[in-house]
């Protein structure tokens, strides 16, 4: 029963970080904006808030913990908007490609993320690594009673504010994307930009907000990443794979925020499975593709029962010019 | 005091680069009437009315809304104005319901409740005598139906002045019949309509005055009542245009296709084609008649090897080497190799047979890249007989590099239809080969399926118009529901005897 638990704990801890990436990029691509820089957005997310808790704690003498969430939150998002707004000046003012600008993004974020990580692990000067114990510590604040409600309370109360957090803003997402008139207008945007930009709608407009929204949303998870997971340290790559992850659950939860949500989880289930499994070490790559595999069955799936809701947006990828005739 | 005019243009100018799409127009439209704007197809009309609906700005001249001046930079200044242009092509977002195209982008609480916006659309689609079910999808609905949501989205949005681009260009013309009675609705109710059409008798049924334009520049604006199709055709193309179209004899008859018991399902499981049986001769023209969605495309679309077929036989009658060929079962190309072309022209013109990024030359180069042993493609050819198109159907274009999508409707269908006449095929199916286009061009395609019959060429010609079926085609084949209904002789058949067999279930003689 414990091992259960664990397994579930481990598996919520693995799937947060994908549900932040995957909301930000549902939000991303419903405007039609194919967002592949999401993992590098997500490592610039984690690194910003590394960064500025880094500064807090170095030149504080009093350390508050919620100055120090606030600050390192607001850090992460001002990295990953701006992200954001890279991707989004080159692909919709500048009518770059999407998919390339993207994929150098995300190269470019891991990039400086690494960079950055190891500067700040110089500058600590300690045998190599860089922690912000204390900031990492107030992230991973549970509620104090938590460990009193037993099976209960280890299931669900055992978490940082972040964790309740992803969830919030996924199901505020998916109410905001599918029940209100700002949500109908972006999907607009994503479907056809055309259409949307003859009802009036500012298409540019839609696109760089949902965009840069998206990044800041992804962000959060790096930051999760750094702070939670890690308590408060940064390893070069140490994020891994875990964006393209984020990537594929889009996917997987049909571009609707609630489902990413238990999307998330069993993700993170999967991911760690082999560590349940007796097998061993050597094959725990072979396990970690199986989210993805997961995906590929669900992209076949839908696919054949070819319902056009659960398509992904049809302008998603292309580059809407007003003149195009 | 308020003026009558709803809409006053003065001295209108548009170039696009060194062409010039309008000149100096002038015109006004009244409240409560229905204007027609007519003229030939690149006359300046879709242009013309783009400046009013926020898609292009005027290069010159004033535009006047209820006696202010008004400047229109975006569709929703021409919104705030109560300006609504329906485009021929829909604006529609497909997964989306009726009710949620129709608030598109409207301003209003965060919280959408879209069964008020249902209940709103309801109440005006009533008032105005409309059929639409608010909540279906707009993927599951017919080109009418779309339509209508265009029509409502507007009224939805308060719009006292309508543009209605060649609206009926896709309908069957008991759906015609409906659109008017709707149109003549809001009319009493105040509203200023406008509409783009080449359509004459269509002209003449529902408008009250006339504008025409004339290669951009305007020509001038006729009563309704003082009028007619005669008179208009003069203003619209400037010289008498015979409305004769020449039809030499058959010579040297021969069976060149023969469909026996053809039976198919379309992507919905209904059938599409049940148990067609005809003949195509060398040297005539076999004309298909029919409301739209009878099975003409899925009959086509069979005999060169587009669309899976559940029974019945497609022989081919191969005249240089005197063989018998079965079509069924072959690919489209080996189809193509044996002499059957088809040019099929559809609802959207681009949709099918042109890519829109390319230009002329690299789409007839489409046909012909397999051609010749060597690895590279031959490119001088295409763009020889891309000169050729280009000369005798009249295509206006800069050059043959210039991408097809930024060509007019007529000219992206001229190069359409010349790609496969030039493929010298012997047997030529063509379906809606003049849909959209002017008079002259209409006519150019006439002589040249004539020159092919003359050659030899067994001609499908698939149409709309039943003065034009009845005036160029030898024999006509009408189709009911997917079924034959009856073949006429094109010399002696009536547009009653042919209107009935195109409504009746039964099968005629």
């Amino acid at each position: 029963m414990s091992v259960f638990i664990t397994f579930i704990q481990k598996a919520i801890t693995q799937g947060i970080p994908l549900l932040y990436g995957a909301t930000g990029e549902i939000i991303t691509e419903k405007s039609g904006n194919l967002n592949l820089g999401i993992p590098g957005i997500m490592y610039l997310g984690g690194i910003g808030g590394l960064t500025g808790a880094f500064i807090y704690e170095m030149n504080t003498t009093s350390f508050s913990p919620v100055l120090a969430v606030i600050i390192t939150f607001l850090c992460a998002i001002i990295f990953s908007v701006l992200g954001g707004l890279i991707y989004s000046f080159l692909t919709v003012t500048l009518r770059a490609n999407q998919n390339v600008t993207g994929l150098a993004l995300t190269t470019f974020g891991t990039g400086l993320g690494n960079y950055l990580g190891g500067s700040l692990s110089k500058i600590a000067g300690t045998v190599g690594q860089i922690t912000v114990y204390s900031t990492g510590k107030a992230f991973k604040a549970t509620v104090p009673f938590a460990d009193d409600l037993g099976i209960f309370g280890q299931l669900f109360l055992s978490y940082g504010f972040l964790t309740y957090l992803s969830i919030a803003i996924a199901i505020f997402a998916a109410w905001f994307i599918f029940r209100t008139r700002i949500g109908l207008n972006l999907r607009s945007v994503g479907e056809n930009p055309a259409t949307a930009d003859a009802a009036g709608i500012n298409v540019s407009r839609y696109k760089y907000l949902a965009t840069c929204i998206g990044a800041a949303i992804a962000g959060i998870g790096g930051l999760y990443f750094v702070m939670e997971y890690l308590g408060g340290t940064w390893q070069n790559n140490g994020f891994g794979d875990r964006g393209w992850l984020a990537v594929a659950l889009v996917i997987f939860a049909r571009w609707k925020p609630n489902h990413a949500i238990w999307g998330s989880i069993l993700f993170g289930g999967l991911y760690i499975l082999y560590v349940y499994l007796p097998f061993g070490d050597a094959i725990q790559e072979i396990f970690k593709m199986l989210p993805y595999v997961v995906t590929i069955f669900v992209l076949v799936f839908t696919s054949l029962k070819n319902k056009r809701e659960q398509q992904p947006p049809a302008s998603l990828g292309i580059t809407y010019f007003r003149e195009d005739r | 005091m308020p003026t009558s005019n709803a809409i006053e243009l003065r001295n209108i100018s548009k170039f696009f680069g060194s062409v010039v799409a309008n000149n100096k127009i002038s015109l006004d439209v009244k409240k409560g009437e229905i204007l027609s704007l007519l003229g030939e197809n690149g006359s300046g009309k879709t242009t013309l009315m783009n400046m009013l609906s926020g898609i292009y700005f005027p290069d010159e001249g004033h535009i006047y809304v209820d006696g202010k001046e008004v400047t229109i930079r975006s569709p929703k200044d021409a919104f705030d104005l109560k300006i609504g242009m329906i485009h021929q092509h829909f604006k529609l977002i497909d997964i989306f319901t009726a009710a949620e195209n129709i608030v598109l982008g409207l301003p209003g609480s965060l919280n959408l409740d879209i069964k008020q916006v249902a209940a709103d659309v309801k109440v005006l689609v009533d008032k105005y005598g409309f059929k639409l079910d608010p909540d279906k999808k707009i993927y599951e609905m017919s080109v009418s139906e779309k339509q209508t949501v265009e029509i409502v989205k507007m009224l939805y949005r308060g719009a006292n002045i309508l543009i209605l681009d060649e609206p009926t260009a896709v309908l069957t013309p008991s759906e015609t019949e409906h659109l008017f009675d709707v149109l003549r609705n809001m009319k009493q109710d105040g509203k200023a309509i406008i509409i783009i059409t080449h359509k004459l008798n269509e002209v003449l049924e529902i408008s009250d005055r006339v504008s025409v334009l004339r290669k951009g520049e305007y020509i001038g604006t006729v009563n309704t009542c003082d009028t007619n199709e005669l008179a208009l055709t003069e203003m619209m193309v400037g010289k008498k245009v015979s409305l004769d179209i020449e039809r030499p004899e058959p010579e040297n008859m021969e069976l060149r296709l023969e469909v026996k018991g053809l039976t198919c399902y379309n992507l919905e499981g209904v059938k599409a084609l049940d148990d067609v049986s005809f003949s195509a001769y060398s040297g005539e023209i076999l004309g298909i008649a029919g409301i739209a969605g009878s099975g003409q495309k899925e009959l086509l679309e069979s005999i060169a090897g587009l669309q899976k077929v559940s029974s019945g036989s497609v022989t081919y009658y191969d005249p240089k080497s005197g063989n018998e060929d079965e079509l069924i079962g072959k690919t489209p190309l080996e189809i193509r190799e044996l002499g059957v072309a088809l040019s099929f022209v559809p609802e959207d013109r681009l949709g099918m047979g042109l890519v829109g990024s390319m230009g002329i030359t690299d789409n007839i180069m489409l046909r012909s890249y397999r051609d010749g042993k060597s690895f590279l493609t031959n490119r001088k050819g295409p763009k020889k007989l891309s000169a050729d198109i280009i000369r005798t159907l009249e295509v206006v274009a800069p050059d043959d590099e210039t991408p097809v999508s930024k060509l007019s409707g007529g000219n992206v269908q001229k190069v359409l239809v010349g790609r496969e006449i030039a493929a010298a095929p012997t047997v030529l199916m063509t379906a809606y080969a003049v849909r959209g286009l002017d008079i002259n061009t209409s006519y150019t395609i006439y002589d040249l399926l004539n020159e092919q019959k003359k050659k030899g060429v067994a001609v499908v010609y698939v149409g709309e118009d039943l003065d034009v079926l009845i005036e160029l085609c030898d024999r006509i084949m009408v189709l009911c529901g997917g079924k034959v209904s009856g073949i006429v002789d094109g010399r002696t058949a009536t547009k009653e005897q042919i209107g009935l067999l195109m409504t009746s279930r039964e099968k005629g003689e």
